[in-house]
């Protein structure tokens, strides 16, 4: 042992080394880390050689030999057979497909418009310097939705009773947890037993009117059956109930009280009534804009109710627990060609008679399911990764669970995660693509169509298109990728466990 | 730490003990699957008790604090904290954890939000307290610790020593009757250990009741009006620090101190 322990400590002088070369420089930093050996050197040149020649070939494609004009296809043929360039002219003549699929050229204003205001609400959103962080959250996730809704088929949607129970019930319960949530009041006043006993009533009318059928009459053109009218008044019963406790009490703010019933008002009006749009049935959409409806609903979905999934994979409670690990193995474990083929070919077998679900809102359904499943294993990644003491930091200062799980864990663990959350909404968005496969348009759909047209069929307009629709997808995916990446840098707080 | 000479008295030995219990522990018993780690505690504890609890590693010394706000859960016995018997009512539990607060051997502190934010969090969200209230009575208690000046910053930005009092001020902001310390010092450098310990003799001082976990015996001298030692889940032997110091009962503790004290 004795000789081994000091086995490092040289018994001899050693030589000099030489004086270090001068590292500075850019000259030094190429010599030192292209051209240190013979070996280096050559695959240097070689490797050099290679990329000018790719980026030569590519240049000359999309640029010196490229035809940026023309009216068809005749513009893009080389004589003599051959190819030339890209044909430009194609993209140009068809960007309008690309963009809007076959939304009448009328009515694309409309979808113009919904483009512009996203654009600014995502912009508002994502810079941090712009004001008002919260007012645009509202509109982005709640106004933007209807309104895009509605903008795009053109509204006047015909809600049926239990449709307008249901808005109503949701109402409902915003203001009794509101009312509950005053200190002073609790939801075991009589009152609030009453209102509480009401809207489990309401909730369960409308459970009974999808199978048993009633008698249906006219109320102000909306059509009741007798079940969901009465669960309709059994709600509106629950929320005035719940309202005279607030108010009574005093305790509550105006706003807090009405703000949920005018809500729903205002989702059904905006839902039912005539802004003399034409409608747009949504087998016409198609191109960009069908993408990002696919891709930005997924996304919107997922985040949410992937969290709510991985919380809930992490629950204390076993059934909830195994609700959502078997829902999470089964959206993981299928793959999103065969989700879309079953919402399109199964569905309908198991539907009852008579209902019927557009196929893009089949498809919306799909992938906000399957990209939910992924992102609930993205985010408890997170929660795993957070120390078992800010748990308990948090318990010995009586925080909820859900206070709790909104303050302390979640923002460290979707921190934590951020990389992993863009990742998936990388693999989202391009998987949208794949909605062609149930007849759907999306943008690379309608470049794929594009280049089947006999008027533009030339040996380079599959590659123009395919480069063209490539190049949007990537835009769209590295934009997401650089933000993801200045979020973190805002995010670090210096703290390093 | 000084061990050597005997000091006098302090004045905080002198401070009337209220016949109001704190907290009651009766033949309390837990497990960890087969692991018996606490076996029949018994513990009562009076209102305004400063008591030190020492005892080797592994012998229930945290389980045993934990048990007192519900962090860890007793199967066997009766735990009472401040007239509110723990039982699996969620209700409870919360009125306990308001009115108890504790002090992690590795501070716990939320590194995503300031200091600031850090201390005005439960008062806030718990005791529903408004904003510009809970950042003065913060402010307050970061005087106390000394480091008003570090209000603004982000946990990670301080040292061991501030973050310890950091923790220790975000447990006072929620007002609590009983204070639990779990090794407060023995995560932090010897020059830290001291701005820790004077703030905790600061709050023996006035009078809160406080139970400790802790091998600082300097501490237990002059601040304690009781040692406990425990070992293998058993509170084995608990007296006046001087005696218990001076003269240990039982050979365990003995071999316990000669180790600690050398
Ligand atoms: N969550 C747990 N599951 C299983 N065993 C545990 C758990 N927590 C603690 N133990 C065991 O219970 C015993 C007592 O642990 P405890 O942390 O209370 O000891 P301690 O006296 O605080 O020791 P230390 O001075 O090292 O902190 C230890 O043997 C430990 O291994
Ligand atoms: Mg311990």
């Amino acid at each position: 042992m004795q000789e081994h322990a000091n086995a490092y400590v040289s018994t001899k002088e050693l030589p000099q080394l030489p004086a270090p070369r001068n590292d500075a420089g850019p000259i030094a930093v190429l010599r030192k880390n292209l051209f240190a050996t013979p070996v280096d050197t050559i695959l240097t040149l070689v490797c050099g050689l290679f990329i000018v020649w790719a980026i030569w070939n590519l240049f000359s494609f999309v640029w010196l030999d490229a035809v940026f004009e023309g009216a068809d296809r005749e513009a893009c043929l080389v004589e003599g057979g051959g190819h030339g360039g890209a044909c430009w002219a194609f993209v140009e003549a068809k960007l309008g497909q690309f963009v809007y699929g076959t939304y009448p050229s009328a009515e694309r204003w409309r979808v113009d418009t919904v483009f512009l205001l996203l654009a600014l609400l995502t912009a508002g959103l994502l810079i941090p310097n712009v004001p008002y962080k919260r007012i645009n959250a509202i509109l982005l996730f709640a106004v933007f939705p209807v309104v895009t809704l509605v903008l795009l088929t053109g509204g006047e949607f015909e809600l049926a009773g239990g449709a307008i129970a249901l808005v109503f019930v949701l109402a409902a319960a915003a203001t009794l947890s509101a009312v509950g949530s005053v200190p002073r009041i609790s939801l075991s006043r009589l009152e609030m037993r009453i209102a509480t006993w009401l809207l489990l009533g309401a909730i369960a009318l409308m459970l009974i009117a999808i199978v048993l059928d009633t008698p249906t009459f006219e109320i102000l053109g909306f059509s009741f059956s007798l079940l969901t009218m009465l669960a309709f008044v059994a709600t509106l019963g629950a929320i005035g109930l719940s309202m005279m406790v607030g108010f009574g009490s005093g305790q509550t703010t105006i706003k807090s009280m009405v703000a949920p019933l005018v809500i729903a008002a205002l989702f059904i009006f905006a839902m039912t009534a005539d802004f003399d749009l034409r409608y747009v049935p949504t087998n016409l959409w198609g191109g960009l804009m069908l993408t990002l409806v696919v891709a930005l609903s997924g996304i919107a979905a997922s985040l949410p109710f992937g969290v709510l999934l991985a919380l809930g994979r992490r629950s204390h409670m076993p059934a909830v627990r195994l609700i959502c690990v078997i829902f999470i193995e089964f959206w993981r474990g299928v793959p999103l060609i065969t989700v879309l083929f079953m919402a399109t070919f199964m569905l309908p077998l198991f539907m009852p008679e008579g209902v019927n679900f557009n196929s893009l809102l089949r498809a919306l359904v799909g992938v906000a399911l399957f990209a939910s499943a992924y992102m609930a294993e993205v985010v408890r990644g997170g929660l795993q990764a957070i120390p078992k003491g800010q748990y308990e930091g948090a318990d010995a200062m009586a925080l909820s669970y859900w206070q709790k799980t909104r303050l302390i864990i979640l923002p460290q663990a979707l921190k934590i995660v951020i990389p992993g959350i863009v990742n998936t909404f990388i693999g989202l968005f391009k998987d949208t693509s794949l909605v062609y496969i149930i007849g759907l348009a999306d943008l690379l759909g309608t470049v794929k169509r594009g280049f089947a047209d006999p008027n533009w069929i030339t040996p380079t307009t599959p590659a123009t298109g395919l480069l063209f629709a490539a190049f949007v997808y990537w835009c769209f995916c590295f934009g997401m990728s650089r933000y993801s990446i200045f979020v973190e840098r805002r995010l670090d707080t210096g703290h390093k466990r | 730490m000084s061990m050597t000479q005997e000091s006098a008295p302090t004045p905080t030995k002198k401070m009337e003990i209220s016949d109001e219990v704190a907290v009651e522990m009766d033949k309390v018993n837990k497990w960890f699957g087969e692991f018996h780690v606490l076996r029949d505690i018994n513990l009562t504890v009076q209102k305004g008790e400063r008591i030190v609890i020492c005892g080797p590693s592994g012998s229930g010394k945290s389980t045993m604090i934990r048990c007192i706000n519900r962090l860890e859960e007793h199967q066997k016995g009766r735990i009472v904290v401040d007239g509110i018997e723990l039982t699996g009512d969620l209700k409870k539990i919360d009125e306990v954890r308001r009115e108890v607060g504790m002090v992690f051997q590795h501070f716990n502190l939320f590194p995503h939000l300031t200091i600031m934010e850090n201390c005005t969090l439960a008062p806030i969200w718990v005791r529903k307290m408004p904003k510009k209230k809970a950042e003065e009575i913060a402010m307050h208690y970061l005087e106390r610790v000394k480091i008003p000046e570090q209000a603004h910053k982000y946990p990670g930005q301080l040292s061991g020593g501030q973050q310890q009092r950091v923790a220790i001020a975000r447990s006072l902001c929620m007002n609590p009757r009983i204070m639990l310390f779990d090794e407060p010092t023995s995560a932090l450098d010897p020059e830290m250990i001291k701005e820790v310990l004077d703030v905790m003799v600061g709050l023996a001082e006035e009078g809160m009741t406080m139970l400790c976990v802790t091998h600082e015996m300097g501490f237990a001298r002059s601040v304690a009006n009781r040692v406990i030692f425990m070992d293998r889940g058993q509170i084995v032997e608990q007296n006046e620090p001087k005696a218990f110091f001076e003269n240990p009962q039982h050979e365990r503790t003995k071999l316990f101190l000669s180790q600690i004290l050398h």
